[in-house]
């Protein structure tokens, strides 16, 4: 039997865990942002990448800083900080993606306290060789900021050893992805939810330890996929609420693929391991299904979702639209109309600071598998 | 408040702006000429973000379209809250950038005051104001399916690094590449140094013409610049900018001698930071003027000279890309502060006003910070009004009102 008793322990209070961490190896623990955190430098530095996901109570002092028509992220995370729930933090890292994770950072920057602070100014085009060069530069900066911090040199060997952790810990995340679309029965979404958000603030070589441990479990399993069940494809703002996967189980969905920075977007793209080493982390972004913060060519986005939906053979996709995220807003309209000339069914949940209440997300759920 | 009935106010009259009149007529000229068939003028059209680099357009002879500045004429006709409905009824969310929202609408049905804007060859979005910018040029890319340029410059949070400097460099070769592409001819570097001079002289007379307001009693408000910043947005690069701007600038030393102030009595100097209200700036500038406060400043219209020390004017195009990024969006928050707060200082600031601009995310959160900042080292009055520059929907008034006369008191 497969156990995720690790990973619900881990995601039940992260911060405990990293500050044991902190005390077990005597290491650094460094908070980021979003997905184009280059990780890979960071665990290279002998420091624990913390993904920094959403608050964890109600809002009071994040107020006098930001005002109502932020998203729950940013307001949640700077609530945290301001309450020294964070303290463990021995610095934060702000990708460049949106205007509210922009203004984030210098509220950050201007009062969270943290001693070390890294803009990594991430090009918003991935579509060119200059950006391609830039973002190598950029990565080659915030290596010497990590370097300073810890005063250890970040040898290329370390690199390369950590970019492999990383490649393998996809393989195996991308693995769990496989086996749910294949016999859904097997794993469960919730749980799948509770190993991606754990991945991201775990030891990344414990983490690759408990998933080649897990998935050697889960057996090779070939029962066949539930028929019954509709299969989704969730699309959208980063989804931290792991009820969601229980109501879709509930109204007799099965989620099969997502497009989530905490979920596909995550594991895509290996990292090749036969060029240089920030030359090849700064090619996997590039490479990469972009964040709607990006840039890549018009219809990247959309094209990618129509084809998860074939690939996966789903039956029809929701979008989830966290209140007061710009980019996700700018690319729903477009995507579901891509999605419309395929024939393929969708519905929007737009999200608050929680999901909507449990009765009205249970009926719009079952009447959007009815539908289907 | 005017009232059409009432007989002429000789006083009201001699302390109206009288460069207006040519301003207006500067404005209808340029959108009558791009509205005018492509067939008749032999022009292409290149629709450009507020902030971006028009100079390369006008060596290009393309005519540049602000979709920002029309944004700001439809908050203006009051006709942005339908245009917002529009984009929402066409799956657009309600929070995004009023001004997106009503050009995306816009674009569909040919609204707004002057039945929309004329179709573009191209379209050159640069991301020195906003993120929003760059997602809506893709939504109108994809709508009108003519190419796309982006001019990344990244945000100086702390600094303008040699990694930023190198990449946007390169791509002001990108760029002028992209037009030679678009048009189909070379680009005239020889023509780019007049241009350039041009574009900065334009830049440093509507400096002067804002400095004039340093004089008590000023002779103009925010207001009068929120209405003359149109051209230095939208033909920034031009002869008439330089010339209008001259003429005004006159005008303005004029009225110091005469000792002719916009506001009567002025009691109370303040500063504006962000957008304007734009279906608001009457109704705003009466209120503040009856209790004889001048907006005698803003962070907005002087966006627009903030990055002329970066630019030179001898090597234009080798400064383009200082000078664009790093403008004073484009900085972080605590440096948008010392912004303010020289201009507090430079215009003899007595209160701050800010508008909390629920479409503009990024000149807007760090406001609250900025505000504390302030009242710490300046030790004057702030207030906030919540609003959107263009969807009526968001305005308070009465709960506004309110606000605005407990600021005065304190002023007091
Ligand atoms: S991308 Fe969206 S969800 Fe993420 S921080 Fe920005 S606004 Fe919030
Ligand atoms: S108002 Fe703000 S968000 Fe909208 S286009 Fe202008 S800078 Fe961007």
């Amino acid at each position: 039997m497969a156990s995720f008793d690790l990973f619900y322990e881990i995601i039940n209070n992260p911060g405990r865990y990293a500050i044991n961490w902190k005390k077990e190896t005597g290491n650094k623990v460094i908070g980021y942002f979003c997905s184009y955190a280059p990780e890979e430098i960071i665990t290279a530095a002998g420091a624990l990448p913390y993904r920094i996901l959403a608050g964890s109570g109600s809002i009071s002092k994040a107020d006098a800083h930001l005002q109502a028509y932020s998203c729950s992220l940013v307001r949640g995370a700077l609530e945290d900080a301001l309450n020294g729930r964070l303290d463990f933090l021995d610095g934060t890292v702000f990708p460049h993606t949106c205007d509210s994770i922009q203004r984030l950072s210098d509220i950050w920057r201007m009062n969270a306290g943290f001693k070390f602070h890294a803009d990594v100014m991430v090009p918003v085009k991935l579509n060119t060789a200059s950006a391609g060069d830039y973002m190598t530069s950029i990565l080659d900066k915030f290596k010497k900021e990590l370097e300073k911090l810890t005063g250890i040199e970040i040898a290329r060997e370390k690199l390369k050893e950590a970019i492999s952790i990383y490649n393998s810990i996809k393989k195996n995340l991308s693995r769990l992805y496989a086996i749910r679309r294949d016999a859904p029965d097997v794993i469960k979404s919730s749980d799948i939810h509770a190993i991606f958000k754990a991945a991201m603030v775990m030891d990344r070589r414990r983490l690759l330890e408990e998933l080649e441990r897990l998935i050697a479990d889960l057996g090779e399993n070939d029962r066949a996929p539930d028929t019954a069940d509709k299969r989704i494809v969730l699309s959208g703002g980063l989804c931290s609420m792991p009820d969601i996967y229980k109501t879709i189980e509930k109204s007799g969905g099965v989620v099969v693929w997502d497009d989530f920075c905490t979920g596909s977007r995550y594991f895509e793209g290996e990292i090749n391991t036969k060029v240089e080493p920030l030359r090849s982390i700064a090619d996997r972004y590039m490479e990469r299904v972009v964040c709607p913060a990006k840039h890549k060519s018009l219809f990247s986005r959309g094209e990618y979702l129509v084809n998860a939906v074939k690939e996966n053979r789903a039956d029809g996709v929701i979008f989830f639209l966290l209140k007061f995220c710009d980019p996700h807003a700018f690319d729903y309209p477009y995507m579901k109309e891509m999605l419309e000339k395929e024939n393929i069914p969708s519905v929007l949940f737009e999200i608050e600071d929680q999901l909507p209440s449990e009765g009205q997300i249970n009926t719009r759920c079952e009447a959007f598998m009815e539908m289907l | 408040m005017s009232d059409p009935n009432k007989a002429i106010d000789p006083e009201v009259e001699r302390r109206k702006i009288k460069s207006v009149k040519r301003m207006k007529e500067i404005m209808t000229e340029y959108y009558i000429e791009a509205k005018t068939p492509k067939e008749q003028t032999g022009k292409k059209i290149a629709w450009i973000t507020s902030g971006g680099p028009v100079e390369p357009l006008i060596v290009m002879d393309v005519i540049p379209v602000y979709p920002e500045n029309y944004g700001a004429m439809i908050g203006a006709s009051k006709m942005g809250t339908d245009l917002c409905e529009k984009a929402e009824s066409m799956g657009y969310a309600s929070d995004l950038c009023s001004y997106a929202r009503a050009d995306i609408a816009s674009a569909t049905v040919n609204g707004g005051p002057i039945g929309g804007l004329p179709e573009p060859d191209m379209l050159i979005c640069c991301n020195n104001i906003c993120g929003t910018v760059l997602k809506w040029y893709e939504v109108q890319a994809r709508y009108f399916n003519v190419p796309l340029f982006i001019l990344d410059t990244p945000v100086c949070h702390t600094e303008y690094s040699a990694e930023i400097k190198q990449y946007v460099e390169k791509q002001v070769t990108e760029y002028i590449e992209f037009l030679e592409g678009v048009c189909g001819k070379k680009f005239d570097y020889d023509k780019m140094v007049e241009v350039g001079e041009l574009s900065v002289r334009g830049q440093e007379l509507w400096q002067e013409v804002l400095d004039t307001t340093m004089n008590r009693p000023s002779p103009m408000t925010c207001f009068d610049a929120f209405f003359h910043l149109a051209l230095i947005v939208t033909l920034r690069g031009t002869q008439p900018v330089v010339d209008y701007y001259e003429m005004l600038l006159a005008e303005m030393k004029q009225r110091i001698k005469d000792g002719i102030s916009m506001v009567t009595d002025e009691k109370y100097r303040l500063l504006w930071d962000n957008l304007p209200i734009w279906y608001r700036t009457r109704w705003l500038s009466d209120k503040f003027a009856a209790h004889g406060a001048c907006l005698v400043a803003d962070t907005y219209t002087s966006g627009w000279c903030s990055s002329l020390k970066y630019m030179d004017k001898t090597d234009f195009l080798g400064s383009l890309a200082e000078g664009y990024t790093r403008i004073f969006l484009n900085t972080g928050t605590d440096q948008m502060a010392d912004n303010i707060l020289e201009m507090a200082k430079k215009y003899n600031a007595d209160g701050l006003v800010i508008h909390s601009n629920r479409s503009c995310k990024p000149y807007s959160l760090g406001q609250y910070d900025i505000q504390k900042i302030v009242q710490e080292k300046m030790h004057i009055p702030t207030l906030v009004i919540e609003a959107d520059m263009i969807d009526e929907r968001i305005f308070a008034e009465s709960q506004i009102e309110t606000r605005i006369d407990a600021f005065i008191e304190m002023l007091e």
